[in-house]
């Protein structure tokens, strides 16, 4: 049952939406993980709450406000449309683009904390010995922020893998495109309730593996 | 070729305005209590504290000035620092820890990992080079920070507290080590410390810090011979006081009264050595103008001579022959009687 073409498809395209979504994350999370922690400029704390609010709004109203932002005729999309020919609601870059939408706070509050935690004099001796602050980054501060990116990159990719709500709403549940594992367990619960169940069941392994891996690291990135 | 500096800073209680120099060759060494302001005047000669007025010229070149505009950044300054909590880079092995600064500064890697080894070679600590500060003991640990800061030949090495980790023994010898390696580089160096046999041991003149500001500034025989506060006093083991003199009374700001051989007035200080401070079991008879009774605080017995705190008021440093303190049967708790002749009391204006 669950070799089956349908599933198959939708772990394949779960798995490659959800590390896309994961890789976005760290693009945008690190940088603004490190304004968080590092930088203080006016409006920080209306960045800090965009970054966050998808942990607590209803994921479908994530996706509501994805459509008005990036769908065709939104504030972006409709200019990514006229200017790049890109439309990206109901198709699979927009399913990884709703995953990271959701996924992004787990990743941005667990590398500002490893940031805050960060003993900074060690950067600071850093360029006594004759670093600039790039090298600084490179060399020093990223080696030491690597449990809490791990931690951060982790939780990011098993928030997005689970992703169901923003997904519906803004990619639509196309077999192929854009039904990912959760949006085939919704469908197939109405038609075969133990390939659905089973399949949660998978789900659940996974979410439940990467938490206890990453226990020890999580706790100490925070 | 020097470095010449006027340092203020100003950071919450700290008020920091001190002029230091420092001459080719020498090594100056910062003494003063905790909080005076010695890490920070480390940290705004390495350019990790931006001075609010005043100015650093190292060789010539400034560094910093605020009124010109001039800031240099810390990883362009001429100045490397071997820091009190060593701050060696976990992620790194001890040689990757030496040859950090030989990277950043462009040394290609193999030139630097060679230069780096040779550095461990020197302190004795080669077999540990890819070894992680974590699985280094303390002795080992500080000697891999001098190494990553002397590997640099900086024309200024800041020594902040660098024996601070190590017991009597490790200190003894990473100390002797330092100064044969110090004699091999032709820079300047501050040595920050408050253990001043450490001073005396490795700097050609001592600089003494106090509440922001320099106190004293000479040779450690110059300190002894003139302090001028309690802690300098007790940096050269003296006894200090001060107080408020009328004609030649001067009572002690602690506490008691002591008389002097010449008559003076106004705010004193007194110095007295603690071999000048005698001790009796009964009253003494003969001439002493200071006499007072005294409880024993402490004993420290050292060879031939041995220390005795007395609790005063005034309290006081004696120091007395081995024999003194059997027969008087000094321990802490046992009430004496001081003794100090009045001309062995020195006295100047505060």
């Amino acid at each position: 049952m669950l070799a089956s073409g349908e599933a198959l498809a939708a772990l394949r395209l779960s798995l490659v939406c959800s590390l896309s979504a994961t890789a976005v994350c760290i693009a945008l999370g690190l940088p603004l993980a490190w304004l968080q922690a590092r930088v203080d400029f006016p409006g920080r704390a209306l960045v800090r709450g965009i970054v966050l609010v998808p942990v607590v709004l209803p994921p479908v109203v994530g996706g509501v406000a994805l459509l008005m932002a990036l769908g065709r005729r939104g504030l972006v999309g409709a200019w990514l449309d006229s200017a790049f020919g890109v439309r990206l609601p109901f198709t699979s870059a927009g399913a990884a683009i709703a995953e990271a939408f959701v996924a992004l706070p787990f990743f941005v509050l667990t590398v500002e904390g490893g940031l805050r935690a960060a003993d900074r004099r060690l950067e600071e001796a850093a360029r006594t010995l004759g670093a600039g602050p790039w090298t600084v980054f490179r060399r020093v501060t990223l080696p030491l922020l690597r449990p809490a990116l791990v931690a951060g990159a982790a939780l990011a990719w098993a928030r997005a893998l689970g992703e169901f709500g923003a997904t519906i709403t803004f990619a639509g549940n196309f077999p192929g495109r854009t039904q990912t594992l959760p949006l085939l367990v919704y469908v197939s619960l109405e038609s075969r309730p133990e390939a659905g169940i089973l399949l949660s069941v998978v789900l659940l392994a996974v979410s439940l593996g990467v938490l206890v891996a990453l226990r020890r690291r999580f706790f100490e990135a925070l | 070729m020097s470095v010449e500096a006027r340092l203020r800073v100003r950071r919450g209680e700290l008020d920091l305005d001190v002029e230091l120099a420092i001459a080719r060759g020498e090594l100056v060494a910062l003494l003063g209590p905790n909080g005076a302001g010695k890490t920070t005047i480390v940290h705004a000669l390495a350019g990790l504290v931006a001075l609010d007025a005043g100015s650093l010229r190292i060789d010539g070149v400034t560094l910093d000035d605020p009124a010109a505009g001039v800031f240099v950044p810390p990883e362009e300054r001429p100045v490397a620092v071997a820091f009190q909590d060593l701050l060696l880079f976990p992620h790194l092995s001890a040689v990757a820890n030496v040859a950090f600064g030989l990277r950043a500064r462009g040394v290609a890697r193999a030139a630097a990992d060679r230069a780096a080894r040779e550095w461990l070679e020197r302190f004795g600590i080669a077999a540990l080079a890819e070894r992680k500060p974590r699985e280094l003991s303390g002795g080992e640990a500080q000697r891999v920070a001098l190494a990553r800061a002397l590997a640099l030949g900086p024309a200024l090495l800041l020594l902040d507290e660098p024996f601070s980790a190590l017991d009597a023994e490790a200190r003894g010898r990473l100390r002797r080590d330092l100064r044969a390696h110090l004699a091999r580089q032709p820079g300047m160096r501050l040595l920050v410390t408050h253990d001043p046999v450490e001073a005396i041991a490795l700097a050609d003149r001592l600089v003494v810090l106090e509440s922001g500001r320099v106190t004293h500034s000479g040779t450690a025989a110059d300190i002894a011979a003139r302090p001028r506060s309690p802690y300098a006093a007790a940096l050269a083991g003296v006894n200090l006081f001060r107080g408020r003199a009328r004609d030649r009374r001067v009572e002690i700001s602690g506490g008691g009264t002591l008389v002097v051989a010449e008559p003076c007035d106004g705010d004193v200080l007194l110095v007295v050595h603690p071999r000048a401070v005698a001790l009796y079991r009964d009253p003494p008879a003969g001439t002493p103008r200071n006499c007072w009774r005294a409880t024993v605080a402490g004993v420290d017995p050292e060879g031939e001579r041995g220390r005795v705190w007395l609790a005063g008021p005034p309290a006081i440093v004696a120091e007395v022959t081995a024999e003194a303190i059997a027969d008087l049967g000094i321990e802490p708790g046992r009430a004496l009687w001081v003794a100090v002749k009045a001309t062995e009391i020195a006295a100047f204006p505060a």
